[in-house]
């Protein structure tokens, strides 16, 4: 079956099984690759896409599901890749192996548009599904303070 | 004293160089890789007519910024502008000599090397600059990129561009080559920004994963029983048929051996593979080792380990067996790890195809390119230099992909299909494919004469061996002139005078048969330490000393202790310092609330022949009714020489400590029916940000060699929780990881 969804604001149609999840139509199919394959189960976050602007784990999300409604991934969350997210984690040199960080950055993202200006429960909460195995959680933690701060001056 | 069994990094890198095709060492340059017209003085980079330099690396990316390091070496000398640095991570060749990106080495291996090549390029640019700006080369300097003297200044991409560099350097040459004072560095040592973040954050870096090829096809194995020892019976993939893209299922032939018993589910899209694979049913035949379990390697640990013949003696003074007998007091305690997995969050993968000339490609992360070169050359029948290996980002690294057995079954199934294959393990087959941390067992004992005062030491340690099973052409002889794997010991050689002392390793032949042990961050000394550093707050107490007091007393400096230049010069007095001043950053000795502990432990990072000195001490809160541990905070201090890159140095230290933390508390599985137990989140669980404590991390100021870091803060914080735990409430466990129930347990025998 055929699906038809939004990526990146782009109408795009994908084949396959309507059981097959979402990560692999758009890394393998669509080709964009930003979005990571981590555990498969929903457990690690690395694959965190935005389904409607709400963070989704797409491992465990049918394409079928999702007809008709937008998705937004790492690629698709800045034109030039420098949202004040991505400038944030740049600037608080959050990665080190960077393999969790797309789906980090779309999970912050989904968190600083509901809580603007997050407690650090708040980020513990939103972040606690997100796996970084090289546990750079504490520049993951300054990068959000620092883009919740960045995002307030800009709109101050 | 005897001397310590003689290892050396320098000679155990020299041994594997020498069993790899990379056995010369090029340093012309590389025509093939430079653009026409470039300035190549070496191999390791080159200079382009835009004044771009780029610095190529050998080492793998995988978190800890390597490249941005080494770039910063070679840019430093060559009086390089930063903003034109670029790095290149070159695929597999020859030329490049061994390569392996483990041990953290490699910036202390890569420090002279780089220096030399840097300052070898700025000497040839300031002759020809000298001579296009028509002055004496004596009155010119390099700095930012540019030559100057004589009031005028030419920059180094218009010498490229104008001059006639030909000049190359030989490895005598470049060894001969002077190097700047610590004092005058310009690069080292000051922040910087990594060069490979901007990728990390877009999503535009390319993992081993994100590989593809025209008319590739995917492929998910079907894991046998055992690790080893299998082979396949039968394949009846009849309910397959009905998935679409679903192509066949191979059984792979592999005269390596690296993969027996592996059938490769072959299909036109991940998913497919994935969805055939769960539908095909394969009968497998398979060694004795299909039923053991965790508690079976344990017993045979103890059993080898009672047996005082068993085993390599890497350090035996004379009169330990006499010390012991004339003893006033003795202690003897047993710690034991269980199983810990890599968990690499990207899932071992590679995409592997047959050029039209019968070369091959493979397309994957990997650490030690010269050590899986060979194994492929035997599967396909081909010699090496018909092989490459392209390089990614490794998500994640930590030991696993030093191992690059994942390249074999892809390789090997490219060859049948005669197609690119691209083959990806789901996140259970990876860990049950894992070459995870072996469970060990350690007997540690002391003898204490009047006093208190410590008069000998003796500690065995058990656990499947790594070097043993895939490196085993590298194993140094003990005492005894038994071989054994250096990594699966260290860190039980430790720095502390202990009067006559004796280390013993010993091979767990059942954990090398029932699965492939592996090299998992920081190797021996994430787990020796366990028993080291425990033990020697639990010998402190036992004659009523202050385990810090007793500490420094032992980091005497003595002997063998005393450290040798460049890499180990001041020994334990180092270390000492390192200690003291841990102790006062964390407030050793204060009033603490009821519940409440701090720990400390101290280690020599990796290797006695290239130590970092590192404590921790560890804060944490004891829930007497549940056994839960909280880590509010850990304090670290760490002496690795110069400091390359400041940030990067600080990032590493967080993961590593961070990752001690998680293998005390929250990793761990059980071997099982021959496997590991929990193959996923759902049973095997990292830390995560919700329990991320406090981190207070510093470096001790030094202009000595830089050392490693990436794995010797993972050393102690395992053992500084263990001992902060016991001071919060008297509960001592020797178990890692450490559960609530282990807490609640020894809190019961404790009253
Ligand atoms: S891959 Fe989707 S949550 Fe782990
Ligand atoms: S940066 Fe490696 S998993 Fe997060």
């Amino acid at each position: 079956m055929a699906t038809t969804f939004k990526l990146n604001g782009r109408e795009v149609t994908v084949k396959g099984p309507d059981d097959s999840p979402l990560l692999w139509a758009i890394r393998d199919e669509l080709g964009l690759t930003g979005t990571k394959f981590g555990c498969g189960i929903g457990g690690c976050g690395a694959c965190t896409v935005h389904l409607d602007g709400e963070p989704v784990r797409a491992c465990v999300t049918p394409v079928s599901s999702i007809a008709g409604h937008a998705i937004t991934t790492i690629e698709g969350l800045d034109a030039n890749g420098r949202d004040p997210l991505q400038t944030a984690w740049i600037e608080a040199q959050a990665p080190q192996c960077g393999y969790c960080q797309s789906g980090q950055i779309m999970s912050a993202a989904a968190l600083l548009k509901s809580t603007p200006n997050p407690t650090d429960a708040q980020i513990d909460d939103a972040m606690n599904g997100n796996l970084c195995r090289c546990m750079s959680y504490v520049r993951i933690r300054k990068a959000i303070k620092l883009a919740s701060s960045k995002m307030q001056g800009a709109k101050a | 004293m005897n001397a310590i069994a003689p290892f050396s990094r320098r000679g155990f890198l020299a041994a594997i160089a020498a069993t790899g095709a990379a056995m010369t060492f090029a340093v012309g340059p590389d025509d093939a890789a430079a653009a026409a017209g470039d300035f190549e003085p070496t191999i390791w980079y080159s200079i382009g007519r835009d004044g771009i330099v780029t610095v190529n690396v050998i080492r793998a990316e995988m978190g800890q910024h390597v490249g941005t390091a080494i770039a910063r070496i070679v840019a430093d000398e060559l009086e390089a502008d930063w903003s034109k640095v670029r790095i290149n991570h070159v695929d597999s060749a020859a030329k490049w000599g061994l390569m392996v990106t483990g041990g953290s080495w490699s910036v202390w291996q890569s420090y002279p090397l780089m220096s030399q090549a840097g300052a070898a390029g700025r000497m040839v640019l300031i002759e020809e600059g000298a001579k296009l700006l028509g002055v004496d080369p004596k009155t010119c300097t390099a700095a930012n990129s540019a030559v100057s003297g004589g009031g005028k200044s030419i920059g180094y991409g218009d010498i490229v561009a104008r001059g006639n560099l030909k000049r190359s350097f030989t490895a005598d040459e470049l060894g001969k080559m002077p190097i700047k004072k610590a004092a005058d560095r310009r690069l080292v040592g000051k922040p910087s920004a990594q060069l490979d973040i901007g990728e990390k954050v877009d999503g535009s870096g390319k993992f081993g994963i994100d590989a593809k090829v025209d008319g590739m096809v995917y492929a998910r194995p079907k894991i046998p029983p055992t690790r080893n020892e299998s082979k396949v019976v039968s394949v009846d993939d009849s309910a397959a048929k009905a998935v679409p893209g679903y192509i066949r299922t191979i059984t792979l032939e592999d005269p390596s051996n690296t993969v027996p018993g592996w059938a490769m589910v072959i299909a036109e899209s991940f998913v497919a593979a994935d969805a055939a694979c769960e539908l095909i049913k394969v009968e497998w035949s398979s060694g004795d080792t299909a039923k053991t379990s965790e508690a079976d390697i344990q017993k045979r640990a103890s059993a080898l380990i009672a047996d005082p013949k068993a085993g390599a003696l890497v350090v035996e003074d004379p009169g330990v067996d006499a010390a012991f007998a004339a003893a006033k007091t003795k202690l003897e305690r047993t710690y034991t790890t269980a199983s810990a997995l890599h968990f690499q969050l990207e899932p071992v993968n590679a995409l592997a195809l047959v050029n039209k000339d019968g070369s091959y490609e493979i397309h994957t992360g990997n650490q030690w390119q010269s050590l899986v070169l060979p194994w492929l050359s035997k599967a396909l029948g081909v010699p090496e230099d018909k092989i490459v290996l392209k390089t990614y980002l490794l998500g994640g690294g930590f030991g696993r992909r030093l191992n690059g057995d994942y390249a074999v079954p892809a390789a090997l199934a490219a060859k049948a299909l005669g197609r690119p294959v691209k083959m990806v393990c789901t996140r259970a087959d990876d860990s049950r494919f894992d070459s995870f941390r072996s469970p060990s067992v350690q007997v540690v004992k002391m003898a204490f004469g009047e006093g208190g005062r410590v008069t000998a030491m003796d500690h065995a340690a058990c656990a499947g061996w790594p070097t043993q099973v895939m490196a085993p052409f590298f194993m140094p002889k003990g005492a005894n002139d038994v071989a054994y794997d250096p990594f699966a010991i260290s860190g039980a050689n430790h720095w502390y005078s202990v009067g006559a002392q004796r280390v013993r390793a010993v091979p767990n032949d059942l954990a090398n048969r029932a699965f492939r042990p592996g090299w998992l961050r920081s190797v021996g000394p994430g787990w020796t330490n366990w028993a080291v550093e425990c033990f020697m707050d639990e010998a402190a107490q036992s004659v009523g000393k202050d385990p810090l007091a007793f500490r420094l007393a032992m980091l005497d400096g003595a002997g063998r202790n005393a450290g040798t230049p460049p890499n180990s010069v001041g020994g334990a007095k180092r270390q000492a310092a390192v200690l003291s001043r841990l102790a006062a950053k964390a407030g050793w000795g204060q009033q603490l609330p009821k519940g409440t502990g701090l720990g400390i432990a101290t280690t020599f990072g990796q290797e006695r022949d290239m130590p970092t000195w590192v404590a921790c001490a560890a804060r944490v809160k004891v829930d007497a009714a549940s056994g839960a541990v909280k880590v509010e905070k850990l304090t670290l201090v760490a002496d690795a020489g110069t400091i390359v890159s400041p940030e990067g140095a600080l990032a590493q230290m967080e993961g590593a400590a961070l990752w001690g933390m998680s293998l005390a508390l929250f990793e761990g599985t059980e071997f099982e029916n021959g496997s590991p137990r929990d193959t996923n989140l759902d049973g095997y669980t990292p830390l995560r940000m919700a329990d991320t404590p406090a981190l207070d991390i510093e470096f001790i100021e030094s202009a000595e060699v830089p050392v490693g870091l990436g794995e010797p803060a993972t050393t102690v914080v395992g053992p500084a929780i263990g001992n902060a735990i016991f001071n919060a409430c008297g509960a001592r466990v020797r178990h890692l990881p450490i559960r609530p129930e282990a807490v609640l347990n020894a809190l019961k025998t404790k009253s």
